[in-house]
């Protein structure tokens, strides 16, 4: 018997099933067809600019900087002077992202590098699919448009999130992940980012910059 | 068994931890920090008790149908390009990673921090078969320096203090400067950082656990704040998960439920740094990310604990709340425990993966004060769990002789009143008079374990029934 | 917790007094403060014979003995609107763990539950079952009050002494640090774990005596003589009482663990 036989065997054995119970099968279809909610923080159930504050508020608390653009043109501006205070080259890897793209970079002296990160880069900027205002979570999705190595392996990570993108919570976020996707179906990586790398493995004392970014940076771009 | 155990040594290894002076200094990092923040973020969090119970459900439901679910979970990996594998135990899993490693023709591989991997052994066998593993989870990779187990699920290198990871440093990383500065904490962190950054990218295969595997997608998730997880993910040709039966939900609904305790609960925060969805390996549209992504589903006695009482110890998301509140863990530290899981949900999962025989101590070890339940993110009943342990033990006869002949004998008067009055009151009377002048006895026959550390009481002498009988029995109704 | 409506309380209620092992070996007078406290508030009480519900048995695994002993106890205290002890430990026995020993016994689970339901832990008793609000009681000086881990968790024993200690004459109340931590008794773990069982007392003991306050208090006995015999021991000045000795205003006897000349007057 394969080992993968055994352990349904022992599995339904245990619950004392055999599997193709009906309204057990039903429930399970049900479930995983429905995906029904269940208890969503009222803390997070608010709008428009409420919602956008507290965004910002908890992505501050999780150790993060926030700051906010009127327009997308302002982004690499933006980017440019949060380099310059924190005396940071004036370098930058992206994707291929259009939203990012599109931006007026030729307006900064910003040395711009595309495509996956090796190692090497001390800064990036990525778009994020959405933001999460509950928690000041960004949600980001995998592709060539936003390579999941940018998240991490830079020092400096640079986040744009568009205020439209902000939603109440991680339920409306999946919500927008199955209506792009397909239901069912995900992207190869979603990454929860919720403030920068961390570890408080040395005598508990909490360090930032383990291994991913020492610093995140979170541009909301108004439209 | 895989890891070698002691925990039949527990008494001893527990009197060994009392005496280590470092170990109690680092232990007091436990004691406050875990537990206010978790109180905070609870606090702060006005729906948190719902939480809770919405946890508690999710996992029953999903134990319940976890057959089906599985098979769910199956077919969604499949469908999204990886590949499943099922292990019914320690061995079968470690032969099917070592196979992909060898598919993959690899040398080295990197690891985020995962508690079933340290259960089923296999960075020993890794290094038995000519590979490399590298744990890169900053606690991880120091106690694989010191080749130690962790001491806690969420805090592996807690019993340690600054400067014995400065000695580990300076002892392995003979390729730097010897009079480099290391007296900071932050400087250990960064050139564990610069080393490990190496590390990741010259591995060939990526493994991490799983924190949760959702059916509705064929996801896998895994938690950090280090993000090491993820660079072990992300950057290999081949990503293998490792994952326990027990970690499945239904849908992405469930687990944010799930997330919304679990960081809380472990840490305080709102959420962790890093929660990252993994679903198949790269696609076409991707420009990084693995080729080969692999789940092995490891078994290891979970199938066997459903139905019985212990199958609410599946629920267990791995917090490590439990261990940061027990009073006896604070006292002893992980290692004490003697195998892979320490604290409250070791005492009771333990038994379960390795025998009571084994590790009998661990449930027996604990003073039920409750303070792990209370605290628990899905409401395992831990102190329960540990009783039905001890009456397992006590109907195989493995609770020792002198427990057990110390309550056969008072369970002999205890049922007879009239005896037990008798010989009370008999037995109070003299021990009230042996003790009048201090109150107190600073030694009393067959009474070592107590009058160790402190003194023993004296009673006042006539019992309260011989009393009761004098004064009142002839006014009562 | 439930807590029973007023209106469907006998004017005076019949109250079997559990008096608890412990108590009635080594501190009587902790069960003659609640008889008085109960017949204060208006209790006709009565303690019928009794030995141990069965918790040592019951944590020891050894669920026969258990239940035998609880069938006892559950044929005593039969008859009695109400069943008190001064102890969250033992009455947490009751209420939350006997109905659980007659799982597969429909006739014996129901007069377990009935049991359980009408059980409780003095102080909880006095406060939420008949809303004392204030006792007659004096005693100076400055206490610290430990909260035993079974009446804490499950009993939700917290502010009910703390609510009656208020209104004794003459008493502060210094909360000390971690108070709601396990002061390691524990039972027979106290000796099956004796090394362990020490260090969590110590750390208790160091708690304690930083409220520097000259009595410490508790509702369980079990706890009471293990940190008193800590402190005794480490040869720490504090006095040690139940907290129903406080409440009835029974303070003449001597601490738990000194001789009668140390009483503190």
């Amino acid at each position: 018997m394969s080992a993968r036989d055994d352990i349904f065997g022992n599995i339904r054995r245990s619950l004392g099933v055999n599997g193709s119970e009906t309204i057990r099968r039903q429930i399970v279809a049900d479930r995983l067809e429905r995906a029904p909610k269940g208890v969503i923080p009222k803390r997070g159930q608010v709008s428009g600019e409420e919602r956008i504050a507290l965004f910002k508020t908890m992505v501050e608390t999780s150790l993060a900087t926030v700051t906010e653009v009127a327009s997308p043109a302002e982004v690499p501006q933006s980017i440019a002077l949060f380099l310059r205070n924190h005396n940071l080259p004036a370098t930058l890897r992206m994707g291929d992202d259009p939203r990012l793209k599109a931006m007026p970079w030729s307006d900064t002296t910003l040395e711009i590098a595309h495509g996956p990160s090796r190692g090497s880069d001390l800064n990036a900027v990525s778009h994020a699919f959405g933001g999460i205002a509950e928690s000041g979570t960004l949600a980001m999705v995998s592709s060539a448009d936003n390579p999941s190595t940018l998240n991490f392996l830079p020092d400096n990570h640079i986040i744009v999130v568009s205020a439209k993108d902000i939603a109440s919570d991680y339920e409306s976020v999946w919500n927008r992940v199955r209506f792009a996707y397909g239901k069912g179906s995900m992207p190869r990586t979603v990454n929860w980012i919720t403030g920068p790398s961390r570890s408080g493995d040395i005598e508990q004392t909490l360090l930032l910059g383990a291994h991913g970014p020492r610093r995140l940076h979170v541009i909301v771009v108004r439209e | 068994m895989t890891v070698h155990s002691t925990s039949p040594q527990f008494k001893q290894n527990a009197a060994r931890a009392l005496n280590d002076d470092q170990l109690q200094k680092a232990l007091n990092n436990v004691k406050q920090g875990f537990i206010d923040k978790r109180q905070m973020a609870a606090d702060k969090l006005p729906e948190f008790e719902a939480l809770r119970d919405a946890s508690r459900d999710i996992k029953n439901h999903t134990l319940e149908h976890l057959d089906l679910y599985l098979e769910a979970y199956e077919e969604k990996v499949k469908a999204s390009g990886g590949h499943v594998h099922f292990a019914r135990d320690a061995a079968e899993a470690r032969d099917i990673i070592l196979n992909i490693c060898r598919e993959t023709d690899a040398k080295t591989v990197t690891k985020g921090k995962s508690m079933i991997s340290e259960e089923i052994g296999i960075n020993h066998h890794l290094e038995a078969n000519g590979i490399q593993p590298v744990e890169t989870d900053l606690g991880e990779y120091i106690i694989q320096l010191r080749n130690e187990l962790p001491s806690h699920i969420i805090a592996p290198a807690v019993h340690l203090n600054a400067t014995q990871v400065e000695e580990d440093f300076r002892r392995v990383h003979t390729h730097l400067d010897a009079k480099r500065d290391l007296s900071e904490p932050v400087q250990l962190l960064t050139e564990a950082r610069a080393v490990l950054r190496e590390r990741f990218l010259a591995a060939d295969v990526g493994i991490t656990g799983a924190n949760f595997l959702v059916a509705e997608t064929g996801t896998s998730i895994i938690v950090t704040n280090e993000g090491n997880g993820d660079l072990t993910q992300i950057l290999p040709k081949t990503h293998i998960v490792l994952a326990s039966l027990e970690k499945l939900v239904p849908t992405l609904e469930d687990v944010s439920q799930l997330l919304r305790v679990l960081a809380r609960s472990a840490t305080g925060q709102e959420l962790s740094v890093y929660t990252t969805f993994s679903t198949g390996p790269r696609r076409s549209t991707d420009a990084d990310g693995p080729e080969n992504y692999h789940v092995v589903l490891i078994d290891n006695g979970r199938s066997s604990m459903l139905g019985t009482s212990f199958e609410e110890m599946l629920r267990c998301i791995r917090c490590g709340a439990c261990m940061n509140h027990c009073p006896v863990y604070h006292a002893v530290g992980g290692h004490a425990y003697g195998w892979v899981y320490p604290g409250p949900m070791g005492a009771v999962l333990t038994p379960s993966l390795i025998g009571v025989d084994q590790a009998g101590h661990l449930p027996n070890a604990s003073t039920f004060c409750g303070r792990c339940e209370s605290v628990c993110p899905v409401r395992i009943p831990l102190p329960k769990l540990m009783r039905h342990w001890r009456e397992r033990e006590f109907e195989r006869h493995l609770t020792p002789a002198t427990v057990r002949s110390g309550l056969k004998f008072w369970g002999f008067f205890a049922k007879r009143p009239a005896l037990y009055r008798l010989a009370t009151r008999v037995a109070m009377g003299a021990l009230a008079l042996a003790g009048r002048r201090r109150g107190h006895f600073a030694w009393l026959p067959m009474s070592k374990g107590w009058t160790k550390y402190r003194d023993f009481p004296a009673p006042q002498g006539e019992t309260f029934q011989a009393r009761w009988e004098r004064e009142r029995k002839g006014q009562a109704a | 917790m439930s807590v029973l409506p007023s209106q469907g309380r006998p004017a005076k209620p019949r109250v079997g007094l559990f008096v608890t092992c412990l108590v009635d070996l080594m501190r009587p007078s902790v069960g003659f403060a609640a008889v008085k406290l109960l017949e204060d508030a208006g209790c006709i009480v009565d303690a019928p014979v009794q030995t141990c519900c069965g918790q040592p048995a019951y944590n020891s695994g050894d669920r026969g003995t258990t239940r035998d002993l609880a069938m006892r106890m559950i044929e005593a205290f039969q008859g009695y609107d109400f069943v008190v002890a001064p102890s969250g430990s033992c009455a947490g026995m009751i209420k939350a763990h006997y109905p659980e020993l007659f799982e597969e016994d429909p006739n014996w689970r129901a007069k377990a539950d009935a049991l359980a339901a009408r059980t409780y832990e003095l102080t909880s008793f006095l406060v939420d079952v008949l809303c004392v609000t204030k006792v007659d009681a004096a005693f100076n000086g400055a206490v610290t009050f430990h909260d035993s881990c079974s009446g804490l968790r499950e009993l939700g024993v917290k502010t009910q002494p703390r609510k009656l200690l208020a209104s004794v004459e003459g008493l502060t109340l210094v909360e000390m640090k971690d108070s709601d931590v396990c002061c390691g008794f524990g039972g027979t773990f106290a000796v099956k774990y004796s090394d362990i069982s020490g260090a969590i007392v110590d750390a208790k003991a160091r708690n304690i005596e930083d409220a520097h306050v000259p009595t410490l208090l508790a509702g369980d006995l079990g706890c009471l003589m293990n940190m008193a015999g800590k402190l005794s021991r480490d040869g720490r000045l504090i006095q040690v009482r139940h907290v129903a000795e406080v409440l009835a205003g029974m303070t003449d006897v001597a601490p738990i663990g000194a001789a009668k000349a140390d009483a503190i007057k």
